[in-house]
């Protein structure tokens, strides 16, 4: 065993950690940040492929109080306003600090350039060419972590559990991934950034590691999560011809540059006929471009493989070629030449609303555990803005470093005995075994709860398929979970990260399945078959926790802001 | 009919220090998919225990699914599927750990060598 010590530790290096360990390494902290693949690669936010919403105004006049509005109008009710407020209000200041660290806006005469995104009032989206924002955000953000004398980076090392020691977080136990050593980390505080839960999706736009942990960690923690219901379906997902690599999300930022028009099976508009506007603008909000693609199909009018047709062949070659540069060579490769054919798409999970619930300095209700990111629920309510999901890893990640280090300081570190270790790691002792059985292994029931998810707790949902749900991923969890055999293969066993990873996607499903039960309405991302109207009685966020090992839901009333947008304006103006 | 389609994927096996062998297992071919796409399948269908390192999925992102394709350096997610065998292989200029994954982990990024240094 090996035992390290810190003042922060942040688990998860994509956006929001790196920039947790920039904000509590300058606040004079000493740090760890921890990823279970390799620092900046794995994550969400180096598959960012385009939109970064913010009101820096250089396209056109704008303020983060408009940025605001738009935000709180998408949301349906139920954004946490103080978080949606801090989320818009400082994402100027960061998009600027990142400006610093050479990412590499895209810019023109000096200005940077702004896209117009569905829900937002104007041009608000800065981004970097060509669809490029992921990976130029996580080299910029690696480079100041690297730079920083007090980070230390821990790549390939697997969270397991939240150390809780007297009601407080005092440290995690984690694993070795290549050399199956178990680390038991020391820590005076703890964030939590390690991204949401789309992998349990059949079709999803996730990396491998967004399978839900950090929730997971989380509720095990005590700590509740919040609007768990709420599972963001990106419209235009890629579904056919089949590509390589490529991004499954990447026909957004072809729509932002040149619209674009979305046809139906009989190369039909469609959009309008569900009360958006489209017709080759890029402007109908997700949910309403998810609902409308997903009855269009259901109705019969879909393309052959299941979707819809998106289609580029009015637009003319120059201008593709312009716009996007060696991304019309990548689809040469894949033989989709855009000028003489469609492609199709169809919904695919994307992000998710829901998450760790915490106040402004986002602190979690346990003393000394944070939470930054994907992770946080409430800024974004029943359905995100094209563009959030960035500068809410800089904002919220920027945040949790920075008070994660002042609570740091201001205590005297637990020590942590080793027994802690094994009980956090005995439960699969049991099952592990050299030469194991090919059969009923995690892997395959990870997918068998990607399908379960897709077909009863996703897009389109109803009662009766929600309980069948939640009765499978009960059994899944009582039986299953606890008989399959786990191949003993060191190092680098993934199969027996695999399990943990199961058992924290169980966790998050039923967290998801409870909350979208209770939730009698449909109301944004959260759409029942069976009740289709919003109910103003459902304007309330909705809480789960742990309580005896059992999950326990309630509601509580949605924080909204104090003054009017209009007050700020005038105070700034 | 292109669901009939096989490929006999070819499969180095073992960690560091053991003597390697070659796992073959038989894939089914889907038109267009990818070696990771039947990597991945073998995990979920055959042997879990097999190791290989990858992250994005498909997106040719994270850079972290680069092995040989036979023989050749490629990532995993982008190189084409084809018919007939398919040998994949640990990175050659790199320490092995297990299977397909060698140590491409920064130095500094270990939390041993950080502790040490």
């Amino acid at each position: 065993m090996m035992r390290v010590s810190t003042d922060v530790f942040v688990v998860g290096a994509g956006g929001a950690g790196m920039y947790a360990a920039i904000s509590a390494a300058r606040e004079g902290a000493d740090v760890i940040v921890a990823d279970k693949s390799l620092v900046s690669r794995g994550g969400a936010t180096i598959m960012a492929q385009m939109t970064v919403a913010s009101a820096v105004g250089h396209e056109e006049p704008d303020h983060w109080t408009h940025h605001l509005a738009d935000t709180i109008e998408a949301g349906h009710g139920l954004c946490n306003e103080e978080l949606s407020a801090i989320l818009c209000e400082e994402s100027v200041t960061r998009i600027h600090e990142m400006d610093e660290w050479k990412v590499g806006w895209a810019r023109v005469d000096g200005r940077m350039t702004q896209v117009h995104a569905p829900g937002h009032g104007l041009k608000r989206c800065v981004y970097v060419d060509y669809l490029n924002t992921g990976p130029a955000v996580a080299r910029a953000l690696r480079g100041e972590v690297v730079q920083r004398p007090g980070i230390r980076r821990a790549s390939g090392l697997a969270v397991i559990e939240i150390v809780v020691q007297d009601g407080e977080a005092v440290g995690a136990v984690a694993i070795d991934v290549e050399s199956g050593e178990t680390v038991l980390v020391e820590a005076g505080a703890v964030v939590l950034a390690a991204g949401g839960l789309t992998k349990l999706y059949m079709r999803n736009s996730a990396s491998i590691n967004m399978g839900g942990e950090a929730y997971a960690m989380a509720l095990r923690a005590g700590a509740e999560l919040i609007d768990m219901e709420f599972v963001q379906f990106f419209p235009i997902g890629h579904l056919a011809p089949r590509m390589v690599g490529m991004d499954p999300i990447m026909w957004d930022p072809f729509r932002y540059k040149v619209g674009g028009r979305l046809l139906n099976g009989e190369f039909e508009e469609f959009i309008h006929n569900y009360g958006a506007s489209d017709g080759g603008t890029y402007t109908a909000r997700r949910d309403v471009a998810s609902y409308a693609i997903y009855k269009e199909v259901e109705e019969g009018r879909g393309s052959p493989h299941g979707g819809v047709w998106l289609s580029f062949d009015h637009i003319d070659s120059e201008v593709m070629k312009e716009k996007f540069g060696p991304m019309i060579g990548r689809l040469a490769k894949n033989g989709i030449d855009l000028q003489k054919q469609a492609i199709e798409v169809f919904p695919i999970a994307h992000y998710h609303m829901g998450g760790i619930r915490v106040d402004k300095k986002m602190r979690t209700r346990i003393p000394g555990l944070y939470a930054a990111g994907e992770a946080v629920g409430g800024a974004n309510g029943a359905t995100r803005l094209s563009g959030n999901a960035i500068p809410e890893a800089f904002v919220f990640g920027e945040r949790a470093g920075k008070f994660g280090a002042a609570f740091a300081k201001n205590r005297k570190r637990a020590s942590i005995d080793e027994a802690a270790t094994k009980t956090v790691l005995s439960e699969p002792k049991a099952q592990l075994k050299k030469g194991a059985e090919p059969d009923g292994s995690a892997t395959a029931l990870m997918t068998e709860l990607q399908a379960l998810m897709w077909d009863k707790v996703g897009l389109f949902r109803t009662g009766e398929k929600l309980d069948q749900a939640l009765a499978r991923i009960r059994e899944m969890q009582n039986d299953d979970l606890r008989n399959i055999t786990i191949p003993d293969d060191e190092p680098f066993n993934q199969a027996l990260l695999d399990w943990y990873e199961l058992r924290a996607g169980l966790l998050c499903a039923e967290s998801v399945t409870m909350a979208a039960i209770n939730r009698t309405e449909s109301r944004g991302a959260h759409q029942r078959e069976d009740l289709p109207d919003a109910s103003p009685d459902f304007e309330r966020n909705q809480t789960i926790k742990m309580s005896g090992g059992k999950m326990v839901t309630g509601w509580a009333d949605v924080p909204r802001i104090s003054y009017t947008l209009e007050e700020k304006q005038a105070a700034v103006i | 009919m292109s669901e009939e389609l096989e490929t006999k994927l070819k499969v180095y096996r073992g960690a560091a220090g053991e003597e390697p062998r070659y796992d073959e297992f038989d894939v089914p071919h889907e038109e267009g998919a990818s070696v990771l796409d039947a990597l991945v399948w073998v995990r979920e269908n055959q042997d879990s225990s097999l190791a290989f390192r990858y992250s994005c999925v498909s997106a040719n992102a994270c850079k972290e699914c680069m092995i040989l394709v036979d023989g050749k350096v490629n990532y995993a997610c982008t190189a084409r599927l084809n018919t007939g065998t398919v040998t994949v292989e640990p990175l050659a200029n790199k320490t092995l750990v297990r299977d397909l994954v060698t140590d491409i982990v920064p130095p500094k990024e270990r939390l041993g060598s950080a502790e040490d240094a």
